[in-house]
């Protein structure tokens, strides 16, 4: 007899690497292996309709995960071989590098290790394998992306303690909090947190416009790590949508749990990504795409035409994306400046943008630049001309929710500062708008808990009191060479002995 | 409203095969070019098919190779071994 060896086509061989390697135990209760899966109130009543529409199975998954390592690898010995750190538009712009390694990477491998436990509740195969898959890909990502910066590690400061920082500076407990929020929930809301609220419908903002940024400002190797993770986030985001689609399709009693999750996973991440709107406006010399024009294509244009096909399971956009659109004509300015004043607490400089890049955010943002940011600005850089550059002493109050310092200002009215508070069982609490105070309010005994950096350093759990001690001895950030002003600085030196230009300060001793 | 699907590749030797390839199978599609990146979008729908594509690069071509170039996408995703498809219903 004649064996017949028909290739399984793609959705055969998916069918047989997930549904057909679940099975029903029969010596163990199924709620004891997966007692996770229901207490958030989410029903499931039929998993095999879980659709995966990449279908990748693992001999092509690490076939080509490996193809996609060849080539990063190969990109990577080319830029150091070569020196690929001397060919970048500005030096300026490894600070953006600072703060991906720092405030990025790390939430990476969180996310490797959200997904690996995650991906353990669920009775369904089929979201399983998915979420081992990109469980693996994330480890990836952190790994990658601390191998393309170690090359600047050797010629730049500030990126010599990532994970260190993580755990502990200031601003870094707002990518740190984020994803301890989200880890931290049950099964379901880590995937519409995770899957669908960031990586669908908010990372392109960082991983596209943002690396179309770093090659345009020379810099090939994060370009490539970024390119080459975001083509997993392909497959991420894919799964995003699935999950979400499938969770609805389940029972109607789910649409209004996931939408109270996506409103809170929309505004946490929207947040969160302040950080990349100043990343993109200030910290790229050669500048590709304003923060409000990447908002516009990324979230109005692409998460528009994703909410209304939402629509017909019941679900509306977030709550608060009104307030986010309203807020792309400020978001960066006022996190530039705050970064500006508290630039002794950070593993990055900032500066004054130079003129011609003040013309450009005339132009991007001609609504507000020049009315409310471009006169600070120039208060600013007079009081530096003066020998008086402006650090702010005062420790900032940070949101309990966000963990960003209540900088930002009320929709609609860019003078006057957002800010919400309430009391719980006979403690204040402090709140950066009102979507912070209503996700405090749904579940008060989760964020009561939250490892507030201001808070820490006045009860004294940050090895001393003044900001001098915290920084140096608490955080590892090397005074005098990774904090401070740009301009004068070690990189700063380093940088124009690269371009051959002789440091101002040795001018002045020669003569 | 309008309802864009989008695919972005990175800019390098495979996509540009892949971009004329999608361009020739969806004339409705506009090809944007920036930095290092190839984004293309489209009313409601884009396909990708592997046989424009084979004609394109004269040899057997995999849908799933897509995936090495592939930076980002919008839209719900249909795969089989003939064709890729991005649409919003």
């Amino acid at each position: 007899m004649a064996v017949q060896n028909k290739k399984l086509n793609l959705k055969d061989k998916y069918q047989y690497l997930t549904r057909d390697m679940g099975w029903e135990p029969t010596y163990q209760k199924k709620k004891d292996i997966f007692p996770d899966e229901d207490f958030e109130g989410i029903k499931i009543t039929d998993w095999s309709q879980w659709e995966d529409p990449f279908r990748l199975t693992m001999d092509s998954y690490w076939k080509y995960q490996a193809e996609k390592e060849k080539k990063l690898y190969a990109i990577f010995d080319a830029f150091a071989q070569n020196n690929g750190h001397q060919n970048i538009s500005d030096a300026r712009y490894v600070n953006a590098l600072k703060l991906f390694l720092t405030g990025v990477s790390p939430l990476e491998h969180a996310a490797f290790q959200g997904y690996a436990k995650t991906g353990r509740q669920f009775s369904g195969a089929g979201a399983r394998v998915a979420c081992q898959m990109q469980a693996i890909d994330e480890l990836r990502h952190s790994q990658t992306q601390q191998h393309a910066m170690s090359h600047y590690n050797k010629h730049f400061n500030g990126l010599h303690d990532a994970a260190h920082m993580h755990d502990r500076v200031w601003f870094l407990s707002v990518p740190k909090s984020f994803f301890d929020d989200a880890r931290t929930a049950g099964p379901f809301e880590f995937l519409t947190a995770i899957s669908f609220s960031f990586e669908y419908v908010l990372t392109n903002l960082l991983f596209v416009p943002f690396m179309s940024g770093a090659a345009y400002n020379g810099d090939m190797a994060t370009v490539t790590f970024g390119f080459s993770a975001q083509s997993d986030e392909a497959r991420h985001m894919t799964l995003g949508l699935e999950v979400i689609k499938f969770i609805l399709e389940q029972h109607e009693d789910n649409v209004p749990i996931v939408q109270r999750w996506i409103d809170k996973w929309f505004w946490r991440g929207f947040r969160l990504l302040s950080l990349v709107s100043m990343m993109m406006d200030y910290m790229l010399p050669n500048k590709v795409m304003s923060w409000s024009e990447a908002w516009e294509v990324y979230y109005e244009q692409n998460g528009g035409a994703l909410f209304k096909d939402l629509e017909r399971y019941g679900i509306r956009p977030p709550k608060y994306q009104d307030v986010a659109n309203d807020a792309k004509h400020h978001l960066s300015h006022q996190l530039w400046t705050t970064f500006y004043q508290y630039s002794q607490a950070t593993n990055f400089h900032t500066w004054i943008p130079e003129k011609e890049e003040m013309d450009w955010m005339s132009e991007k943002y001609p609504d507000t630049f020049d009315k409310y940011y471009r006169p600070r600005y120039e208060h600013l850089a007079k009081e530096a001309a003066a020998g008086r550059r402006f650090y702010n002493n005062t420790l900032p109050q940070l949101c309990q929710v966000c963990q960003v310092p209540t900088l930002f200002t009320e929709m609609g009215a860019p003078t006057k500062l957002s800010h919400r508070q309430l009391k719980y069982e006979g403690e204040r609490y402090h709140f950066c708008s009102e979507a912070c105070c209503e996700i405090f309010e749904h579940e008060p005994e989760k964020y009561i808990q939250a490892w507030l950096p201001v808070h820490q350093i006045y009860q004294g759990n940050c090895e001393g009191a003044d900001v001098e001690t915290v920084v140096q001895k608490y955080y590892h950030i090397n005074i005098g060479e990774d904090n401070f002003e740009y301009l004068g600085s070690p990189d700063h030196k380093r940088w124009l002995s690269i371009k051959g230009v002789k440091p101002a300060d040795e001018d002045k001793n020669a003569a | 409203m309008s309802q864009l699907v989008f695919i972005v590749f990175q800019d390098n030797d495979d996509s540009r095969y892949l971009a004329e390839a999608v361009m020739d199978d969806n004339p409705h599609a506009e090809m944007q070019h920036q930095p290092a990146m190839i984004r293309i979008q489209a009313e409601k729908r884009l396909v990708m098919n592997r046989e424009t594509m084979e004609e394109k690069l004269g040899r057997d071509w995999d849908v799933q190779e897509m995936l090495i170039n592939v930076i980002s996408i919008g839209g719900n995703v249909d795969e089989d071994d003939d064709h890729f498809i991005l649409e919003w219903k």
